[in-house]
């Protein structure tokens, strides 16, 4: 066995390993924050309140009904997305012509909302979630917990297929030319509105899959979410919303870098991602992917 | 973004800057009255049935709202982090006042000089981004130093720095009467509010005005838009700090709760309310957030739904808050 400048490999991959996987939400948030940004232009505060929703939801199917995580995978997206849909046809539609401020000062007001009725309702205490792939392998250098690796190969599909969706396909291409030029796309014939509509809806579903891949990995309370969302926007100021692969690689970078933080300065875990946030406006303002406008 | 316009000449001191004659005239004859109607009432109100600790919690929120909405409401900056120098200042002056035995006086304005390096550090970081981006930025500030706030040694961890002694102001007179340290507090609060009436209607202010009603305009005139922006988010940093620094003297107190991001959540609420841009809103708006606490304080966690509520309704109907609305109805602003 060998030794990484005084730390047992087990820590330091084990720590690794944490950090890829808190990198894949962070990566799966910023994704979805961004996709929505970029046809909206609204900064979704709420997204952090969804996520807890999903993680609520895979909760509540499987203690309640009875239902399994992997129906819960499937059917929890959806329900969140539709209440993302209501939201965005009862509410932020109105907000459009206005500043882009008042989209987020409504949306903090929504997840000050739900996180408080979540908390009224389960306290403020988390609940445990029954790991579905209980067991692990081995590795030989590190012990790797089968559901933590799904996690992370998992989430990676998800990012993927998001960026398949939006850079390579028509449907991709409709969305992309929307976040340009919305009127021209109109012109076309393009129902634009409910296009908008749908993004939203598709970002919530995003934060509520990952809400639900977090229930078994993470306790789930409702404060989950608005501690992950203000570190998830910090990762979104360093990666510039511009693009979506560069989204996708500062999540699970800054996961990975906060991970090994932990591991050799664990005081500064907390705050790393911040201090790199800093640094990146000092150096680059737009951010290491974005477009300065 | 720095690129000033060839051929016009850089202005270094904001009173070059030639005043708007119409805006730049001080506030209309009605504003001086109410305010003088607002001192009277203050000063009376004590006597009036109001608790002198309920009056002095709005006084210092209502300060926060006002260095807030100095932002929000004249740069058109929204800081998503105002609580890091409220609660770090609040922090700073419980120290220097329980551990280092130092002066009312004196602990409120370390608070308010350290808050005033913070601004300095966080505004010049903030700046680089515009809109939404400058919300997320000062939020992620904030929760930096919340984490630093929770970790070092001199905050007192969850506890905080409770029990801070109140000391003789100037060593002199005795604050630990509730009624005096209103009357100190209520200073307090006039001093700032006065420095930031005199701030939006001086030449200074009209520029700031002009960045946020065009700043690529302002930058055309040869302004250098992110030496004002920062010298207004600097100004705000300190009255902020002040405010947060004042409250932990007057609760003997100061927490984890002051730096959170519901803190600094909650004082845009106060100034939504209020209404943004206004002179009285973020007084108003602090007393209706801080009266409405004190009825919910029983529900628990309702009070976060109800403050959600607030901030949805406002949003959607009412932009321009309690004051505004007002202001419009009477036809003038």
């Amino acid at each position: 066995m060998f030794e990484l400048l005084g730390i047992p490999p087990q820590a330091f991959f084990g720590q690794l390993l944490l950090g890829l996987i808190n990198g894949a939400f962070y990566a799966m948030l910023s994704l979805g924050l961004a996709v929505i940004f970029g046809l909206l232009n609204v900064i979704n505060f709420t997204h952090g309140a969804q996520y807890m929703m999903g993680a609520f939801g895979a909760w509540m199917l499987l203690t309640w009904l009875g239902i399994p995580f992997w129906a819960a995978l499937v059917v929890v997206p959806l329900a969140v997305g539709l209440t993302g849909v209501v939201l965005e046809r009862l509410l932020l539609r109105h907000l459009y012509h206005l500043d882009h401020l008042y989209g987020l000062l409504l949306t903090f007001g929504l997840a000050l909302i739900i996180e408080g009725l979540y908390r009224q309702q389960f306290g403020s205490s988390g609940q445990p979630y029954a790991n579905p792939i209980p067991g692990g392998t081995n590795l030989g250098f590190m012990f790797l917990p089968y559901y933590r690796g799904f996690i992370v190969v998992f989430s990676l599909l998800v990012c993927l297929a998001t960026w398949y969706t939006i850079e390579r396909t028509k449907l991709g291409s409709y969305l992309r030319a929307a976040t340009e030029r919305p009127d021209l796309v109109q012109a076309f014939g393009v129902n634009v509105p409910r296009m908008i509509t749908l993004t939203y809806g598709f970002g919530v579903a995003l934060a509520a899959l990952a809400g639900v891949l977090a229930a078994p990995a993470y306790q789930v309370s409702p404060q989950m979410g608005s501690n992950l969302i203000i570190v998830v926007f910090a990762v979104v100021v360093i990666g510039g919303m511009g693009s979506i692969l560069g989204s996708i690689l500062t999540g699970f970078g800054l996961g990975v870098i906060e991970g090994l933080t932990k591991v050799f300065y664990p005081e500064a875990s907390n705050t790393v991602i911040f201090v790199i946030m800093a640094i990146v406006l000092m150096l680059k303002p737009a951010g290491l992917f974005g477009k300065q406008k | 973004m720095n690129a000033n316009a060839p051929g016009v000449p850089r202005t270094s001191s904001p009173n070059d800057a030639p005043p708007a004659p119409s805006a730049a005239a001080p506030a209309s004859r009605t504003g001086a009255v109410l305010f003088a109607v607002f001192v009277v009432a203050m000063l009376f109100a004590p006597f009036a049935g109001f608790y002198p600790v309920f009056l002095m919690k709005v006084l210092c929120f209502a300060l926060f709202a006002c260095a807030f909405n100095l932002l929000i409401g004249y740069v058109g900056l929204l800081s998503f982090g105002h609580a890091m120098f409220f609660g770090f200042a609040a922090y700073v002056s419980a120290h220097a006042v329980k551990v280092w035995g130092w002066t009312p006086e004196l602990g409120i304005l370390a608070g308010g000089v350290v808050a005033a390096v913070m601004g300095l550090i966080a505004g010049s970081i903030a700046i680089r981004r515009q809109g939404i981006y400058f919300a997320m930025v000062t939020l992620a500030l904030a929760q930096m130093v919340f984490f630093v706030c929770l970790q070092a040694p001199f905050t007192g961890g969850e506890d905080g720095i409770q029990a801070v002694p109140r000391r003789p102001l100037f060593g002199l007179v005795d604050t630990k009467n509730d009624l005096t340290m209103y009357y100190l507090v209520l200073a307090i609060f006039l001093i700032g509010f006065t420095t930031i009436h005199r701030t939006i209607h001086s030449p200074f202010g009209q520029v700031l005005k002009s960045i946020r009603e065009n700043e690529p305009r302002a930058i055309s005139l040869g302004y250098s838009v992110d030496r004002y922006k920062l010298l207004a988010f600097v100004l705000s940093a300190t009255l902020a700090g002040v405010a947060g620094a004042t409250k932990a003297l007057v609760f003997q107190l100061a927490s984890l709760t002051d730096v959170t991001w519901q803190m600094s959540g909650e004082v845009v609420l106060m100034t939504l309310v209020g209404g943004m841009g206004t002179v009285f809103g973020p007084v108003v708006g602090a007393a209706v957030i801080i009266s409405m606490q004190n009825y919910l304080a029983g529900l628990g966690e309702w009070v976060l739904v109800v403050q959600g509520m607030i901030f949805v309704v406002v949003v959607m109907l009412f932009r321009r808050g309690v004051v505004g609305e007002i202001a419009a109805r009477l036809g003038r602003r």
